[in-house]
């Protein structure tokens, strides 16, 4: 307290635009250092970002770390089909001949592009419908999107992801297109709460009363204040996003081969057990460790937030 | 009173909302390229049969009144004959629903007993291996696919140790029991036949495991949090001074209102498994809905589609409701806040 006040006595009592922004820099870079310090004390939050960014760094430079690039095409080399795992072959081999641990890479390429690609789909007009209709709450605008909404969550996103995917031609991008249509009303529901309990607050009407803008009350007052829920909420929904895309794939309904994905490999994998056990348990691990890399993170994030107060 | 009151408010939303999914399911259905006319009759057939059958599916006409079409016959339970089965949807739903449900119904039992279980003992013994041992279980759990867990036990239980069938309801040397309810346990009970109840016991035991798992993961950790929470409360702290034994203080005083959150996910999750049984149906060849929904999809049969989901978004509804009335039961605070703003 006292040293506070020694500040505000030297303090000047006008500030320049330049100083003010350079104040709200400096204590945005404080903030930051103290989420960070909290953060890094949990071991298992640490675990889960190594293990995201070493993935992520695997499977952007896949073509290069890969032992075998080549099998994550149209290869096949039946001499040394089904070969369990060994130095050559860490996760050993596929039923024709086809390194699984390079295949696993590139599988886990394509699921985290999902889960980026998806996300960038979502998130946007998730989030702007929840904060249109959380702040003209209890007008039509805000019964219409509302009830939408109600009707996507009334289907577990599973399944409404594999109707759409079904009836559409089955690729990559198709699945994303699929999940990413069943994914938007989770965010607008998450921000529609927030925004409207946010609208009630001082800030909101000082700004209505000086005549702000909508757009500005929107983006500039309430936006900011609902991004820790809608971060965390997005490094959660990577580990379920990858999942419900390897689901898809795991029916045929994602990539198409002979391109990997971890979905179709575990389901061609599950034909050969159980003696070729390694075909479907090593890409069913990728999986698990993605997913619980992701989730470890999360779970950090919202620890992390959470201290903050936020 | 207010309860009703709850209750038809609750119904005339669902209503809507079963509404408003028909009409999705209705665009996703028709969106799709291609005609269904000239998929229902197949590439051969000539060019004048599909004319006649698209006039007959109304598909010369505004999507606005062919919506009115189908909604008229999904009202009145017809909705066409599925292009894999070549019967009505209807009757092969009814035929392969009861299958799910004994599934369903069953990993909701393990759900239950496993996730509350495993959460009081985490919860009673919290900080010590046991504990950690249930948080872990709880975190691999929640992580892991259900068919990578199906996977995981075929593995292991099916050919390791041998220990339970992996395919279908029944063993082939089993004859089924006279279908009265299309459940095999139910029928088997009724028919008193108690070896063929066992037999599909064992059948059901490993997919409704991998069914469960994410859900006992899941409502093991909520049980736990909840009760470390209760625990610290001053009422039971009082009751303990009071010198209650610790047997009622721990189930009645503490488990009853650690359960309310439990609950409400408990029958979310039982609800949503039955979304993840058309991966699970598929790997155990179990002749459910799902795995019937799942053959529908793949072979784009658009009436089978349309119904399953409908059918299923109906149960996830109803399941919503149950859900919001038995904890209304649990929980005096719900009811009372119902009975408030009303």
């Amino acid at each position: 307290m006292a040293e506070l006040a020694d500040v505000r006595r030297d303090a000047p009592t006008t500030f320049t635009v330049q100083q003010i922004k350079q104040l709200q820099r400096e204590s945005r870079r404080e903030n930051l250092g103290r989420a960070w310090y909290k953060f890094s004390r949990n071991v298992l939050s640490v675990v889960g970002l190594t293990t995201v960014v070493l993935l992520t760094l695997l499977a952007m430079f896949a073509p290069f770390v890969a032992p075998y690039p080549k099998h994550a095409g149209p290869f096949t080399d039946f001499a040394n089909a089904k070969i369990p795992p060994s130095w050559e072959h860490p996760f050993g081999t596929d039923q024709i001949g086809r390194d699984i641990l390079s295949r696993s890479i590139f599988g886990l390429g394509s699921s985290l592009l999902m889960g980026v690609v998806v996300l960038a789909l979502v998130v946007p007009p998730g989030v702007l419908l929840g904060l249109v209709a959380g702040y003209f709450q209890g007008t039509w605008t805000d019964t219409l999107i509302m009830r939408t909404t109600d009707i996507f969550l009334a289907v577990p996103p599973l399944v409404l992801a594999l109707a759409v995917a079904s009836v559409l031609e089955p690729n990559l991008f198709n699945g994303m297109l699929a999940v990413s249509l069943m994914w938007w009303p989770w965010y607008t529901r998450l921000v529609y709460g927030l925004a409207s309990v946010l609208r009630n607050e001082y800030f909101v009407t000082a700004a209505e009363i000086t005549g702000a803008s909508t757009a500005h009350i929107l983006f500039r007052e309430i936006l900011p204040n609902t991004l820790s829920p809608i971060f965390t909420k997005m490094s959660l929904d990577m580990a379920w996003v990858i999942i419900i895309g390897s689901m898809l794939s795991f029916v045929g309904l994602g990539e198409q081969p002979p391109k990997p994905s971890l979905g179709t490999m575990v389901a061609d994998g599950a034909r050969y057990l159980p003696d070729q056990w390694w075909i479907a348990i090593f890409p069913a691990l990728t999986i698990v460790v993605v997913v619980l890399g992701f989730n470890l993170l999360g779970d950090g994030l919202r620890d992390m937030l959470a201290a903050e107060g936020v | 009173m207010s309860l009703l009151t709850f209750l038809v408010r609750r119904v005339l939303h669902s209503v809507f909302v079963l509404l408003g999914l028909s009409l999705v399911i209705f665009v996703i259905a028709r969106v799709m390229p291609g005609d269904p006319a000239r998929m229902a009759v197949g590439a051969r057939a000539p060019q004048w049969v599909v004319d006649r059958l698209r006039e007959q599916m109304h598909l010369n006409q505004p999507l606005a009144v062919q919506y009115g079409y189908w909604l008229g016959d999904a009202l009145r339970g017809d909705f066409g004959l599925s292009l894999v089965t070549q019967r009505p949807v209807t009757t092969d739903i009814l035929e392969f629903f009861p299958a799910s449900l004994e599934l369903v119904f069953f990993s909701g039992v393990l759900s239950a007993v496993g996730g509350i279980g495993l959460g009081t003992l985490s919860a009673r013994y919290k900080d010590t291996w046991i504990d950690n041992v249930v948080r872990l279980f709880s975190y691999a759990g929640v992580v892991t696919p259900s068919f990578v867990f199906a996977i995981f036990f075929v593995l292991i239980f099916g050919f390791a140790l041998n220990w339970l069938p992996i395919i279908g309801r029944l063993s082939e040397q089993v004859t089924a029991p006279p279908a009265v309810t299309g459940m095999m346990t139910v029928d088997a009970l009724l028919a008193g036949q108690f070896g063929t109840f066992l037999n599909a016991l064992r059948h059901m035991a490993l997919p409704a495991l991998s069914l469960a798992m994410g859900s006992i993961a899941q409502e093991a950790r909520i049980t736990r949090s909840s009760m470390a929470d209760n625990l610290s409360k001053d009422y039971i702290a009082s009751a303990q001074a009071l010198g209650v034994p610790e047997r009622i203080v721990m189930g009645r005083f503490l488990l009853k209102p650690s359960l309310i959150p439990t609950v409400s996910i408990l029958g979310l999750d039982i609800a949503a498994t039955l979304s993840i049984a058309f991966l699970v149906e598929r790997i155990f060849n179990w002749p459910g809905l799902a795995r019937y929904g799942m053959t529908a999809m793949l072979n784009k049969d658009l009436n089978a589609i349309s119904a399953v989901i409908l059918v299923l978004g109906a149960a996830f509804i109803l399941a919503n409701i149950l859900v919001d009335l038995i904890v209304a039961q649990l929980d005096p605070r719900t009811r009372l806040r119902a009975a408030r703003s009303d």
